[in-house]
């Protein structure tokens, strides 16, 4: 049989300043009909130039410099740009990440799939229209010939990413290309799109290369993995057997470096990857990781290494495949973690909290005890970063206090006074944006040292120093500007930051979300450090929940500005649980694929946004399990065990739990 | 370090530095006294003896263009460096305020900026009296407000970015956030728009001494000369042409130099 898509020791470099910089090297894979394959790596690593080549879709500076691109055994190098026209969006199709940008903004829905059906199969304009209708169906959209007349703007991330869908299986293409289509989504609403392509797998013919740095996804939905590195790839392999028995040391340090449902910060330190991958172009005769790697020996950097076959369907482009550590073998006992206080450190007490005249937050009530991690998770729109910048002052509350251990704060910012703002601290999630691209790094931290801490020029200099060494940085970052350094680096230098007075809360806002997963797993552990050593209280923004479990202490979940369960991690995690949050949890994609199953619990409709609040507990428009009064009362509190407290109607014993 | 520059730059940097040495030079480059009278050489046609010909006083051209540039030269930088003081920190500061004091600020500017820049300098120089001080300081405050604009555009996104954010949380006071956080952000755009606004200040100033406003006659002023002379156009253009080419050439220059910037800072 033909495969669908065959890359034959494919070479893509991009031209940068009239020099050739390699992106994919000696690139070699192929998907056989309705196969799907899971294309890993972190970013850099050259995966979506090698996916985008397959579409003819590279960039005007890049070039192809050897090896041949087939699909269906067609060369795309002999095609000329009417043939390679037809090929796009007929045989082969692409979903991106940002469904947002994929659609036009001034057309119709209807009129765009339309489009599709009458520019691919030369339908009529009224034949188009029922055929669009029947695809919007096929991608489970309700009310589909109603969503026809819709504009994009007016549909959730998770309803636009499914007409983009929609619009590329028009055509029934041979090769669906899905670039990250997750990856900017809810949690929740990922999960609902990974079962869709779960399904679309049955009733479509296509092959899928999924592109994604998410090992639990390709879990999920893939038969085979490719895992990147450093423009190569390093090891391919049905996706089971690779993730159970990995045979590059690379992919089983990445996988490692995710949390998984087995592990937390008591039983297990996450696995890093020491060092950083090679920058692009850089020379380089032998492994790329071999730097890196933690059974490299001199042989690996003396020569090229090729992509040996292993066994039937296994290749990896390691000298010493069989040294590889099992998954989990990259991790290490935990460190020392601080004792929890009984004072409280933070104390929120229902905060209030309006933007643009609608309600954001509502009656949100919190504490984090010194030296506590309190995870405070929720879907975008749920109100998580106007908590944090409602407690950091940055925006005014309508109702509530705020308590800085027993002392209360003024809402605005101008009011409060040094101590407060040196105790009280802030992580941003953007490491592009958060530190001043014009300053350099060792004045911008002596600055925030002697802002916040109060000291002298030469005593900010010694802080500033043992900063950099607190947040494992070579003093010679020090010297550098927010530009010169990765996107890791700045990450702990904003961590630095706002550690630079010694503070006693610190508000992390997805301090890791904008980050690669080992460069994650790093930061996590440096977040353990660090507060080992000075005691700080965490209040952990997040949305990854696999992260959040590893973490936090206690967890509280949000959902429309209003708490909904609040309690310790084992609880939140094991149950009884709150609806949304059980749906939450149930939608976590794991590396190892324990547990976690989504469809038994997943959520009514869309998430309804706070300017549109359904009255009586705000949940119930979504919820499975709503009964007539949750439309009109709001919920008591349930406390099915001490500290552990949930917003609903349902009786203790009718609460979801993670086996029902 | 020139490699890799985009040609409009090299091109507009080489024309500036013509100027710049040509108007530094002029008393040695200048073949003649630019203010000396020969009544029997009045109006003469380009030739080996006067290469730019002469005007209806017999004085050389070529001699007057050359001295020409140096009024110019002191003239357009010192406008266009007191618009650009001014312009970035009212823009910057509207842009941080925000709310209700940015519309203000935007409004008034906006008031200001109705009325055409040539009719404002020559109601204010007017009520002042034509001197180089009062024209610099007229091209620079009918400048600002333009360069506010342009400053409180770029301001805005800077403003909004976490560093910023990080700065207010460590208690700086609004002057260290303007003129430290914000304004070496927006460097990039301030420069294209401060070379912009010299290509109109040499502009300007030419337009106000062809009104008559700006450096008084009989120094060799551009504009003063295109005045002078603009009842010869027909029967000799060149004591037109030339003041007239030396001003395009200057002001070319500098849009030339403010594209490359532009250019080069999107690449």
């Amino acid at each position: 049989m033909t495969a669908v898509l065959r890359y034959e020791r494919v070479h893509i470099s991009y031209r940068h300043r009239g020099r050739g910089i390699p992106a994919v090297r000696d690139a070699s894979l192929s998907l056989a009909p309705g196969e799907a394959l899971g294309l890993v790596g972190e970013s850099g690593c050259g995966k979506t130039t090698l996916a985008l080549s397959a579409l003819g879709y590279l960039p005007a500076n890049a070039r192809l410099d050897g090896g041949r691109i087939l699909i269906a055994g067609e060369d795309l190098a002999t095609l000329n740009p009417e043939a390679l026209r037809r090929l796009r969006g007929r045989r082969v199709a692409a979903v991106y990440q940002h469904p947002e940008s994929a659609l036009n903004p001034s057309l119709t829905v209807g009129e765009q799939i339309a489009e599709c059906y009458r520019l691919h199969l030369g339908q009529g304009r009224a034949q188009a229209r029922v055929s669009a209708v029947g695809m919007l169906d096929q991608v489970q959209i309700p009310d589909p010939a109603g969503l026809l007349n819709r504009y994009p703007y007016q549909l959730s991330g998770g309803m636009q990413q499914r007409v983009v869908i929609a619009m590329a299986l028009v055509a029934d293409p041979a090769l669906l290309i899905l670039d990250e289509p997750t990856t900017s989504l809810d949690t929740t609403v990922q999960a609902e799109i990974l079962e869709l392509f779960a399904r679309l797998r049955r009733s479509f013919r296509s092959a899928m290369l999924f592109i994604t740095h998410d090992l639990g996804v390709v879990r999920q939905l893939c038969d085979r993995i490719a895992v990147m590195y450093a423009g190569e790839i390093v090891e391919s392999g049905p996706a089971a057997q690779v993730l159970a028995q990995p045979a590059h040391p690379y992919s089983a340090a990445l996988a490692d470096c995710i949390p998984d449902l087995t592990t937390d910060k008591r039983n297990a330190r996450l696995a890093t990857i020491p060092g950083s991958p090679p920058p692009p172009g850089a020379a380089q005769h032998g492994c790329h990781f071999a730097s890196r790697c933690p059974v490299a020996e001199a042989r690996c950097e003396a020569a090229p290494v090729p992509l040996t076959r292993l066994d039937a369907g296994r290749y990896s482009r390691c000298l010493f495949p069989q040294r590889t550590a099992a998954p989990g073998g990259n991790r290490r006992p935990p460190g020392p973690l601080p004792t929890v206080m009984d004072h409280c450190a933070l104390t929120v007490k229902d905060l209030c909290v309006d933007y643009g005249g609608t309600r954001i937050l509502r009656d949100v009530s919190l504490f984090v005890r010194g030296a506590e991690t309190l995870a405070l998770v929720g879907e975008s729109g749920s109100g998580k970063t106007t908590l944090a910048r409602a407690i950091t002052g940055l925006a005014a509350p309508a109702a509530g206090s705020i308590h800085l251990a027993r002392h209360r704060l003024p809402n605005r910012l101008a009011r409060r006074d040094r101590n407060t703002l040196r105790a009280l601290q802030l992580v941003f999630q953007s490491p592009d944006a958060t530190l001043n691209p014009s300053h350099r790094i060792d004045a911008l931290l002596a600055r925030a040292v002697r802002v916040l801490a109060g000291t002298g020029r030469s005593a900010a200099r010694t802080r500033t120093q043992e900063l950099l060494r607190d947040v494992m940085l070579d003093p010679e970052v020090a010297r550098r500007r927010p530009g010169q350094i990765s996107g890791g680096q700045r990450q702990r230098i904003a961590i630095a930051r706002a550690f630079a007075g010694r503070p006693e809360v610190v508000v992390l806002d997805e301090p890791t979300s904008a980050l690669d997963v080992s460069v994650q797993a790093a930061i996590t552990n440096l977040l353990l450090d660090l507060q080992a050593q000075s005691g700080s209280a965490y209040l952990f923004i997040s949305h990854d929940l696999a992260v959040v479990r590893y973490l936090a202490d206690r967890v509280a979940v949000l959902y429309l500005g209003e708490i909904v369960e609040e309690g310790p991690v084992t609880r939140v995690f094991g149950g009884p649980n709150h609806p949304y949050t059980r749906a939450l949890v149930a939608a976590l994609p794991t590396a190892t694929g324990a547990g976690a199953g989504a469809g038994t619990a997943t959520l009514h409709g869309s998430n309804p946004g706070p300017a549109a609040r359904p009255p009586g507990c705000a949940f119930h428009t979504r919820c499975r399990l709503a009964m007539e009064h949750c439309r009109t009362l709001r919920p008591p509190v349930r406390e099915p065990s001490a500290g552990h407290h949930i917003h609903c109607h349902l009786e203790i014993p009718s609460l979801p739990r993670a086996d029902g | 370090m020139l490699r890799g520059q985009p040609a409009t730059l090299l091109l507009g940097l080489t024309m500036i530095g013509v100027w710049l040495v040509t108007a530094a030079l002029a008393p040695w480059l200048a073949p003649a006294d630019p203010a000396a009278i020969a009544l029997d050489a009045m109006e003469q046609r380009p030739s080996m003896e006067h290469l730019l010909g002469t005007d209806n006083y017999g004085r050389d051209m070529l001699s007057r263009v050359l001295h020409g540039g140096r009024h110019v030269l002191a003239i357009a930088p010192a406008a266009t460096l007191l618009g650009l003081l001014l312009g970035s920190v009212v823009g910057i500061a509207a842009a941080y305020a925000g709310g209700w004091m940015d519309e203000l600020i935007m409004r008034l500017l906006d008031a200001i900026m109705a009325f055409p820049v040539v009719v404002l300098a020559l109601l204010a120089l007017t009520a002042l009296g034509p001197s180089t001080l009062n024209v610099i300081l007229v091209i620079g405050l009918v400048f600002a407000p333009l360069i506010a604009r342009t400053a409180r555009a770029a301001a805005l996104v800077e403003a909004r970015r976490e560093y910023v954010q990080a700065a207010r949380l460590r208690g700086e006071s609004v002057g260290y956030i303007l003129l430290r956080e914000i304004l070496p952000n927006i460097r990039g755009p301030l420069a294209v728009e401060g070379t912009i606004r010299l290509g109109y200040a040499v502009f300007t100033s030419a337009t106000l001494g062809f009104l008559g406003l700006g450096i008084q006659p009989p120094a060799p002023d551009w504009g003063v000369m295109v005045s002078e002379n603009r009842s010869l156009l027909i029967h000799a253009p060149w004591t037109v042409l030339a003041p007239a080419a030396a001003i395009a050439f200057v002001v070319i220059a500098f849009s030339l130099v403010a594209d490359g910037l532009r250019e080069r800072d999107e690449a």
